[in-house]
This record gives C-alpha cells, sequence and structure tokens, in this order.
C-alpha cells in the first residue's frame, strides 16, 4: 500500500466503515437501497476527480458512460427475463417485449453477446471506455480541451440520447429497458438482493476509490496535474501530452460505466433519462460540491447532492429546484473546491496538530488545492 | 405534506355522489359512528387509524411533465376533499401525501417506493406518462399497491395492482376511425405521431383497422418526430403533397403547440381538412391557441363542455376550488375518477387491503362520473363511452359523436398487434 | 407525372420546400447567435440561454395582454413591441446576471457553465411559480398566422417571413456591432488580449457585462419570435437549447460566420431529409452526419484563428 499514507488509510477507512457498516446498521431496507443508487453516481464522480479536476478535461458527457454501462447490464439482464415461457403471448416469442411491439421478429445482432454474463461484465467498462478512447482520440490528438472540448461531449450526450429514444424496437425508447428480473437466477427485486447488491456496490466503490488513488499517486497522477496547470511545458518536456489525456478519459470512462452497471441492478431498470445532458451536468455537480480535487469529496458530494435532492424534493415539492440551482450557484461561487476545500482549509490543519503522527509525508504529498482556482487546459 | 381537509364541503357534491355511494356516506357522523373497526378492513399494515386512511398522489411538478400533470393533481384533490366533505372513506377521513415524478422516470420509481414502503399508503393515485407507468409498476408489483393511472395510453399492459381509468388505445381509437368514415367519407390517412411507445402503438391499431376493417380506406404516409421537435414544415408539405382526407395526429407535449401554430401558418384551414387528433386535450389548447385549432376532430372520452348533470357539477366545483377559468381536460378527468373508484371499491370490499380491492374492483360502477357512467372491467381497465368533438376557438370542444354503447376495454387486441 | 404527382404540384413543393429550409435556417441562426456571441466573444457557456429565450417569450405573453386590455386597437402591432421589450428585458437581466455572477468566474471558464446551469434551474422554478406550470397560449395577430399565396398551390407562413426577417435583422445588427462599430473593436480586442485591452484604455468590464447582455438579449428576442411557432411554458427553453448548442458546436464555436455556416448546413440537411424520410430518422441521420464530421474535425466547420 505504497501509494497510501496515514491519513489516506485513515479516511478511506472512515469512508468504508461509514457505508458498509454505519449506514446498513442505521438505515431501513428502502432506505439503504437509495443509497445504494447515490454511491453508484460515486463512481463517475471518482472518474470526475481524476479526468476534471486532476487533469483539466471537463467532460459534461460522463451521462453517456454511466448509461452505456447501465444498457450493457439492463440488456443482459432483460435477455434473461424474456425467456420464450415468460413472452409467449408475443407474435415472437423470446425477444424483449419492446421489441415485439415494434414489429421486430428477431434479435438484433448487437444483443447477441448480451446472452452471457462473462461477455457482458467485460462490456461494462469496456464499451464506454472504447467509446471514450474513439472521442478522446479525434479531440485530444487535435488539441481540442477546455471548454470546447466540454460542450462537445455535451452535444454527444444530447445525440446519444435522442438515438436512443429515437431506435425504440432496438433500445426501449423513452421507457428504457424495464421488468427487470433476475441475474443468472437470483432475483434481484428483493430485500435481500437488494442489500446484498448494496455492500457489493460499497465494496466496488472503496476498491475503485483505491485504483483511483493508486492512480494519482502514480508518476502519470503526476503529469496529469502538471499538464493541466502548464500544458506546453509538459509537452516540451517529451511527453505526449495526448495519450495522457486519452487514457485518463478512458479510465473515467470506464467507473462510469461499472457505476451505470450497479445501477441498473440496484434499481431494476435503464432509461435514456440518466444518458441525457442534465443528468451528465448533474453528475459534474455532483463531483464540484464534493471538491473536484479529492476523491473521497467526490463520494461525499455524491452522496450529500442526492440526499439533498431527496429530502428537499420530499420536504418542498414545488420549491425544491429553487434550493437545488442556489446551491450550485453558491459552490461554484463561493467554495469552488467544495466540501473537501473546506474541509482542507479548516479542519485539516487542526487534524495535523492533534495527531502529529499522521502527518503526510512530504514525498507523497498529494495534488492539494492550487494556488488560484484551476485554470482549464488552452492551447 | 399532509393534505387534509382544507376545501368546504360541496353540497352538490354530496348529493351527486350518493348515487355511487354506500349509504354509509350519506351522513358523515352517523358514518363515523358506525365506522369499522381498523383491524378488520387493514390487515396488512397499511397507514390506516381509526379516523383517517392515508392516499399518495404521485405527479410530476417540476420538469418538462409538469404542463400535462398538474391538472391531474388538481382532479384528484377534488376528488379527495369531495369524499371527505362526504364522510371519507369507510369512515375514514383521505390524508394525502404529495410526491413530485421531476419528469424524471427513475424517480417517479424511487417515490413510488417511498410512498408504499415508507408511507404506507392504501392507494396511489399518480403517473402520466407510460414512462413513468412503467418505471412504477414492478414497485407496486413488489410491494403489493394500488395504483390509479389516469391516462390514454397503449394498452398492452393489465396489473392486479393498477386500475387504468384513462382508455386504452382501440377505446380511443376505433369509433373515431369509423366515424369519420362514415360521417365525412374519409379514404385516405396520414398518420402523424411522436416518437415514443403511445403514438407507435396507437397508430399501428389505427392503419390495421384502416387497412383492414375500412372498406376501400388507405394510410397514405406516416411520419414520427422525436418527443420536443419544434419544426413541423417539412411534414405539412408533405402532407400537402399527398393530400390526405384526414390527418390523424397523436404528437404530445410542446410539440403539439409548434405544430397547430405551423399547420395554420402553411395555409391549411382546418375547417375544410379534417384533423382527427387523440392527444390535444383542453389542456393543451390552452398553449395551442384555440383559434390555431379551431375546426379540428379530438377523439376521447370526455369534453368539458359534456352536457350531463354530474359534469356541470364537476366543472363548477372545480372552478369554484381553482378559480373561473380553470381548463379541464380527459387525463384531468380521469384522474378525478381514481380516488371516487377506490372509494366505491373500498365499500364494497370493506377493507382497505389491496387484495382485496384488487379482487373487489371488477363491477365496481361510478355514476356519478363527470364523464356519465364508468365501470371497472375485469382487466382493470375501465367500460367508458367514446366521443368525438371538434375544437372551437375559444378553446372548448363541441361533442359532435358518442358512442351509443359503452366501450368495452380491450388492451390486447387480437388482430391489432 | 412523377411518383403520381403532376409537375406543377412537385414544383410548387418544392418552393414551399425551399422556403421551409430557409425558415429553419432562420430559426437555427436566431436561437444560435446569442450562444455563439457569448460564447465566442467572452468564453463563456450559457446554459441558461434556453431561459432568456422563454423570458423573452413570457414578456412577449404578457405584452400582448397589455395590449389585449389597454390598447385592443393597435393589438395588430403589438408583436413588435414585444419584441423589443424582450431584448431589453433579457438583456438587462443578461447583465444583471453578469454582475451578480459571471464577473466572479472568468478566470475559470468551466466553472461558468455550471453557474448558468444552477441559474438555469433557478429561472425555471421562478416562471413556474409565476405563470404556473402549464403553456401559456401568446395571442398572435391574426395578419401574422396567416399565409401569403404565391401562386395558387404555393403558400408561404408568414410567420415564417417574420423570422427570418428579425433573424436578417440581428445578424446584420450583429455584424454591424462587432465588425464595424467602434464598440465591436473594444469586444474584439478583448477577445484577442484581454490584458493587453485593458492596458490601452478599454474598459474591459463594462464590453463584457454589455457582451453578455447582447447575447442574452438576442436569445430574448429569440424567444420572442418563437412564440409565433412553438409553445411557451417554464421548460420550454430546453426544446431549442440542444439544436442550439449543436449548431454552435458544428459552426466552430468560436466563429460567428462559422455558427451561420453551420445552421445553413444542418438545417438544410434536416428540411431536406425530413421531407424524404421521417421526421426522427432524418434527425439521427443528420446527428449521425455532425458527430462523424466533428469526430474527423472536432474544430468545428470554422476556427477562429486567435493568439491564445
Amino acid at each position: 500500500m505504497g501509494f497510501l499514507n496515514r491519513k489516506d488509510i485513515l479516511f478511506i477507512g472512515l469512508l468504508a466503515t461509514l457505508v458498509l457498516v454505519v449506514l446498513p446498521l442505521g438505515l431501513e431496507p428502502f432506505r439503504l437501497n437509495l443509497v445504494g443508487k447515490y454511491l453508484t453516481y460515486g463512481f463517475v464522480a471518482l472518474g470526475l476527480v481524476l479526468c476534471w479536476g486532476d487533469a483539466g478535461i471537463l467532460s459534461l458527457g460522463q451521462g453517456v458512460f454511466f448509461g452505456l454501462g447501465g444498457y450493457c447490464m439492463a440488456m443482459f439482464l432483460k435477455l434473461e427475463a424474456s425467456t420464450p415461457e415468460a413472452t409467449k403471448i408475443q407474435s415472437t416469442p423470446g425477444i424483449p417485449d419492446f421489441m415485439d411491439w415494434n414489429q421486430i421478429t428477431e434479435l438484433p445482432l448487437f444483443w447477441r453477446p448480451f446472452h452471457s454474463l462473462g461477455l457482458t461484465l467485460v462490456a461494462i467498462p469496456l464499451v464506454p471506455a472504447l467509446l471514450a478512447l474513439l472521442v478522446g482520440f479525434a479531440m485530444f490528438k487535435r488539441r481540442v480541451g477546455g471548454t470546447y472540448f466540454a460542450i462537445i461531449t455535451q452535444a454527444m450526450a444530447a445525440i446519444l440520447t435522442i438515438l436512443i429514444i429515437g431506435q425504440q424496437g432496438y433500445t426501449g425508447g423513452v421507457n428504457g429497458i424495464t421488468d427487470l428480473r433476475t441475474l443468472n437466477g437470483w432475483d434481484i427485486r428483493t430485500d435481500h438482493a437488494r442489500t446484498v447488491l448494496y455492500f457489493v456496490n460499497g465494496g466496488l466503490l472503496v476498491a475503485c476509490l483505491l485504483l483511483g488513488q493508486y492512480v494519482r499517486r502514480s508518476k502519470l497522477g503526476r503529469i496529469l496535474v502538471a499538464m493541466r496547470d502548464k500544458e506546453d511545458r509538459v509537452r516540451f518536456s517529451g511527453y505526449a501530452v495526448a495519450d495522457f489525456k486519452i487514457f485518463v478519459f478512458c479510465f473515467a470512462a470506464a467507473l462510469a460505466g461499472i457505476g451505470g452497471a450497479m445501477f441498473t441492478l440496484q434499481v431494476g431498470f435503464m432509461s435514456p433519462s440518466f444518458v441525457g445532458i442534465v443528468p451528465s451536468i448533474e453528475m459534474v455537480i455532483f463531483c464540484a460540491v464534493g471538491g473536484r480535487t479529492s476523491l473521497l469529496g467526490a463520494v461525499y458530494g455524491a452522496l450529500a447532492v442526492n440526499w439533498a435532492r431527496t429530502a428537499l424534493s420530499e420536504a418542498f415539492p414545488e420549491l425544491w429546484l429553487l434550493a437545488l440551482g442556489s446551491l450550485f450557484i453558491l459552490v461554484v461561487v463561493a467554495f469552488p473546491d467544495g466540501l473537501a476545500g473546506v474541509y482542507r482549509k479548516t479542519f485539516d490543519p487542526a487534524l495535523d496538530r492533534l495527531l502529529p503522527w499522521l502527518r503526510r509525508r512530504p514525498a507523497a504529498h498529494p495534488p492539494a488545492v492550487l494556488p488560484g482556482a484551476p485554470v482549464a487546459s488552452v492551447e | 405534506m399532509a393534505d387534509d381537509t382544507r376545501y368546504p364541503l360541496h353540497r352538490r357534491r354530496l348529493m351527486q355522489g350518493m348515487a355511487g355511494a354506500s349509504a354509509a356516506a350519506l351522513l358523515p357522523w352517523s358514518a363515523r359512528a358506525q365506522a369499522p373497526a381498523t383491524a378488520a378492513i387493514n390487515t396488512t399494515g397499511l397507514a390506516v387509524t381509526d379516523s383517517t386512511v392515508t392516499v399518495g398522489i404521485l405527479h410530476s411538478i417540476t420538469g418538462t411533465m409538469a404542463i400535462s400533470e398538474t391538472g391531474s393533481v388538481e382532479a384528484e384533490k377534488l376528488a379527495i376533499s369531495e369524499i371527505n366533505a362526504q364522510g371519507g372513506v369507510l369512515g375514514r377521513q383521505i390524508k394525502s401525501i404529495q410526491e413530485d415524478g421531476a419528469s424524471d422516470w427513475p424517480n417517479f420509481a424511487e417515490k413510488a417506493k417511498k410512498l408504499l414502503v415508507g408511507d404506507k399508503c392504501a392507494a396511489v393515485f399518480g403517473c402520466w406518462t407510460s414512462a413513468s407507468r412503467k418505471a412504477v409498476l414492478p414497485v407496486f408489483e413488489q410491494y403489493n399497491g394500488m395504483l390509479y393511472y389516469p391516462t390514454f395510453y397503449e394498452g398492452l399492459e393489465q396489473s392486479k395492482n393498477v386500475i387504468y381509468t384513462g382508455q386504452e388505445a382501440t377505446q380511443q381509437i376505433l369509433a373515431g376511425l369509423d366515424w369519420v368514415n362514415k360521417t365525412r367519407g374519409s379514404k385516405t390517412f396520414y398518420l402523424l405521431g411522436s416518437d415514443y411507445i403511445w403514438p407507435r402503438t396507437s397508430n399501428k391499431i389505427a392503419r390495421k383497422h384502416i387497412e383492414g376493417h375500412l372498406a376501400g380506406c388507405k394510410v397514405v404516409g406516416e411520419d414520427y418526430f422525436p418527443l420536443g421537435h419544434t419544426q413541423f414544415n417539412s411534414v405539412i408539405n408533405k402532407i400537402k403533397l399527398s393530400k390526405p382526407d384526414v390527418i390523424y395526429a397523436i404528437i404530445v407535449g410542446g410539440s403539439n403547440v409548434a405544430f397547430y401554430k405551423q399547420l395554420k401558418a402553411a395555409g391549411v384551414d382546418l375547417n375544410k381538412q379534417t384533423l382527427l387528433t387523440i392527444s390535444v386535450t383542453e389542456d393543451e389548447i390552452g398553449g395551442i391557441g384555440g383559434d390555431n385549432i379551431a375546426g379540428a376532430f379530438a377523439c376521447m372520452k370526455y369534453f368539458q363542455s359534456l352536457d350531463n348533470p354530474n359534469n356541470k357539477a364537476f366543472v363548477a366545483d372545480f372552478d369554484k376550488m381553482y378559480g373561473d377559468k380553470s381548463v379541464i381536460g380527459d387525463v384531468t378527468q380521469a384522474a378525478y375518477l381514481g380516488p371516487w373508484l377506490w372509494k366505491l371499491t373500498a365499500e364494497k370490499a370493506g377493507s382497505f387491503d389491496v387484495d382485496k380491492i384488487a379482487a373487489a374492483s371488477p363491477g365496481v360502477e361510478f355514476k356519478g362520473a363527470p364523464e356519465g357512467y364508468v365501470r371497472i372491467h375485469e382487466n382493470h381497465h375501465l367500460w367508458s363511452k367514446t366521443r368525438v368533438g371538434k375544437a372551437l376557438a375559444n378553446g372548448q370542444y363541441e361533442l359532435v359523436y358518442e358512442t351509443a354503447e359503452l366501450v368495452q376495454p380491450d388492451p390486447f387486441p387480437k388482430g391489432y398487434q | 407525372m412523377l411518383m403520381g404527382y403532376s409537375f406543377g404540384d412537385l414544383g410548387s413543393i418544392m418552393a414551399m420546400q425551399g422556403f421551409a429550409g430557409l425558415i429553419l435556417f432562420s430559426v437555427f441562426v436566431l436561437m444560435a447567435l446569442g450562444l455563439a456571441v457569448i460564447f465566442g466573444q467572452m468564453g463563456v457557456i450559457n446554459m441558461a440561454h434556453g431561459e432568456f429565450m422563454i423570458l423573452g417569450a413570457y414578456v412577449t405573453f404578457l405584452t400582448s395582454r397589455l395590449f389585449t386590455t389597454t390598447l385592443p386597437g393597435a393589438f395588430g402591432a403589438y408583436f413588435f413591441v414585444a419584441v423589443v421589450l424582450a431584448f431589453c428585458a433579457a438583456g438587462l437581466a443578461g447583465m444583471a446576471v453578469e454582475w451578480l455572477l459571471i464577473r466572479h468566474l472568468y478566470r475559470r471558464p468551466l466553472d461558468t457553465l455550471l453557474a448558468t446551469w444552477g441559474l438555469s434551474l433557478i429561472l425555471q422554478q421562478v416562471y413556474r411559480s409565476v405563470f404556473g406550470a402549464r403553456e401559456v397560449g401568446v395571442d398572435q395577430p391574426d395578419w401574422m398566422m396567416g399565409a401569403a399565396s404565391l401562386s395558387d398551390s404555393i403558400q408561404i407562413p408568414i410567420n415564417g417571413l417574420i423570422v427570418m426577417a428579425l433573424t436578417t435583422l440581428i445578424a446584420v445588427g450583429v455584424y454591424l456591432l462587432i465588425f464595424r462599430l467602434g464598440w465591436g473593436k473594444q469586444i474584439r480586442a478583448v477577445v484577442q488580449n484581454r490584458a493587453m485591452a485593458g492596458a490601452v484604455g478599454i474598459d474591459t468590464e463594462r464590453v463584457d457585462r454589455l457582451t453578455f447582455g447582447l447575447g442574452c438579449g438576442i436569445a430574448g428576442v429569440a424567444g420572442s419570435a418563437f412564440t409565433m411557432i412553438g409553445s411557451t411554458s417554464p421548460t420550454a427553453g430546453q426544446l431549442y437549447i440542444v439544436d442550439a448548442f449543436l449548431v454552435v458546436v458544428f459552426g466552430g464555436a468560436g466563429s460567428l460566420v462559422g455558427t451561420v455556416a453551420s445552421a445553413f448546413t444542418i438545417s438544410q440537411a434536416r428540411s431536406t431529409l425530413e421531407f424524404f424520410l421521417s421526421g426522427s430518422m432524418a434527425q439521427v441521420v443528420v446527428l449521425l452526419t455532425v458527430v462523424g464530421i466533428l469526430m474527423l474535425r472536432p474544430q468545428g466547420l470554422f476556427v477562429l484563428k486567435v493568439r491564445r
């Protein structure tokens, strides 16, 4: 565990305890399932910390990757739910119901691999990563970055949503892929299954967090930060800047894909409303609220924003958008480093004084808050 | 957000509800005295106390669907306040908890679960789009809740846990097509729709009916547009080129406004060109503008202008509660049926238990329905009449045709799939 | 005869289709121009663009109400008053937003995007609270909702012609403002080198505020014009925003000429394809082509050459 210092171990341990022990003990199954859903956004937020916080690449298309991962999972589950016996009232038994409603008589070719659980599990991180590779290659090799990259990814999100909705015979359209029942024969709808999935989800999240931390503490992570701050200087030092960007973009996409798949499993369906512009921006907001340069902050951000949204919309169904909108503006204007920034300014020094043995070793100093605000990469 | 009896008792409604209600509901105070014991009518742990029963209202009040769903919320609250004014259900006042679906389907699922698991609602009135219903259906089936769903929809679904108070597709389509063919001699049809399951399924049924059951009739064009599409000039030109007798339009949401405004601006006079729609209610006309759609025909089961005592009282009560110029569309009326049907069913079953409600539902009739009379079919849809109305410049429809008999709901129509 | 249609019919349809394409082009330019001005000149993505459009639409709605109650005789001309009011209202609101919010974020262009997103949520809810969740019907004078008949079979929508005229007016106005007037020189100077521009005495803050106001004002005009062809509701801005972004991205976000060229390309492709394919398919084909071209040429059609 060379990439973790004492403080990391303490805080990751705290998060793991919170997610895997405290919350399951303290919450009824329904609320726990909700927390599980929020945590799936944590995967996306982790990717965004690396991509946006560290490397300065703001992607407004993370919903696309989240959705692709989710759809991969949903396609597998849907095929499993569409056995010839279960669908015998259809004109073509054995294909998903929405295909039958759209006069499709044969399972389309791209659905076939999703008969296999193994291929599905491979596809969940791979499909988003491949799309990210394609987009990243086209953009970064031509040195497109900054705001322009952001709105291209946003256009991508819009386009994919329209495609999914338009091709309803193949994708379920605006309804999405619904009525998912079992995973390899195991009913995912019961409270017990939901609890098990919650723990799988929490465990995976902590694993991804460790992986992310590993990447950040590696040389690669430091090059990313260097790129964000002075791209040309890194380029002139002989690094292939574009390749690093492509890597981190793909990595973030794969994480988002895993989050999407866990989402499908826990919520029981997938629909294009997770793919579009709105969810993509919201995911960025989770990350911004938590602190764009802190992996832990991002997870807490995803939890906090979603919890606030649920609580506000239950308490003030007519006014919660006002509160949420104000929260976004407040965070961006007043706390650009989010929760993590607040923590670093106020609690961290106190903690260092209180428990000196926790202090970070200088060599492994993490990419902390920047002097001034992070500036988008400009070529 | 508990929403108690904020609204005054309406005597007219009280008189009229008598028709369908059991005798106990006639006199609120005696009813309460006779109210059955909670343990007897609630064996599954629903939120029922000795004096109250809790239900949920689940619609989008924010986001794009708020445009359409607002009316449903109003109607459901009106029905609940009227039922309470008459003494409630089984001697219990109805408390409603409202949740916002926010036009976001997974959010609907989350809120549905909250209403069922967290609040133990005895029934939920809600959802509007097919997508939101599909999202909540597994939740209702898993936690054994009861959903009253108000929208006309594509059919292909039937559930123990849902009562569909709107029409399924064949109820809304077939009679209208027959009428336009018979009375206006229309032979050629141009089908239009927003691109999702309801218009697609509906147009599929329409096409089968036109080509299979109406002699000498044919479909000359079929077009779909993404939801939210705002540019219709090209398709209007296409329609002009193929000169259909009937434009059959199932366009929804904001696109509607764009379509009818552009149609009018392109010089298509709806008094000369027959247009039949199943998606434009009085609610939508508010946004389109009466002038822009006057002359079009709509095939629904309810129009605000229906001339019967039930409806007159209903519209008056609606106006009283929400202001003079209230707009009541087909779905709003169907939403109003939900609480009443639930009340009548609970009294028939003598219990709030969802299983008993589901079992008692078939055959329940509501004689006080603004649309006239409805009865629940074995398949949990409603027997109701199909009506055709002509849009007037003042934003209302004028009834031009109604089926003589109630039309049987047939969510899985043979020969139309 | 061709495909069962007479040549006369086909001729008139082609003429009308040509106009449909031009109208769509005007609509695209109108909705994208404000966005492009703000993004191209300031590097700020205004996610609340659609909401500023709807502000214009609601101003038009209120104006129409005002005219029906106080000046019914002049109702036929209310629209022109409404357009001016919409421009002013949206422009002033834009300047206020710039002063309160955007100017604190110039060093963080990506953050403006998130902040304006929050703003758009707030505006939507404000519209909903003030005007109700339902669509409002904006009445147009009769002369604006009809069709102009060029021949027996060729009818051109008058509201389309009005949109075209407005678009031309705005586009020429923006061109003159940015490329011919002294103020435009200041804007361009600030775009090219903010520090230098400040050093030679240009009040860069004022330039920023006016530019943002201009972009929002144009959005207001667009919203006002779209009451003729679309719906007015708290969330209607979302209907236009995707197309607007696509046009701007495809055009090469920095360049106004690019925006116009891209609006032209996309509108013609869309309008032609919609005639031959189903509306949904046409959109899919156009989008996929746009994506394909963006992959090959991610900078968009036109790239602004400036010193970075």
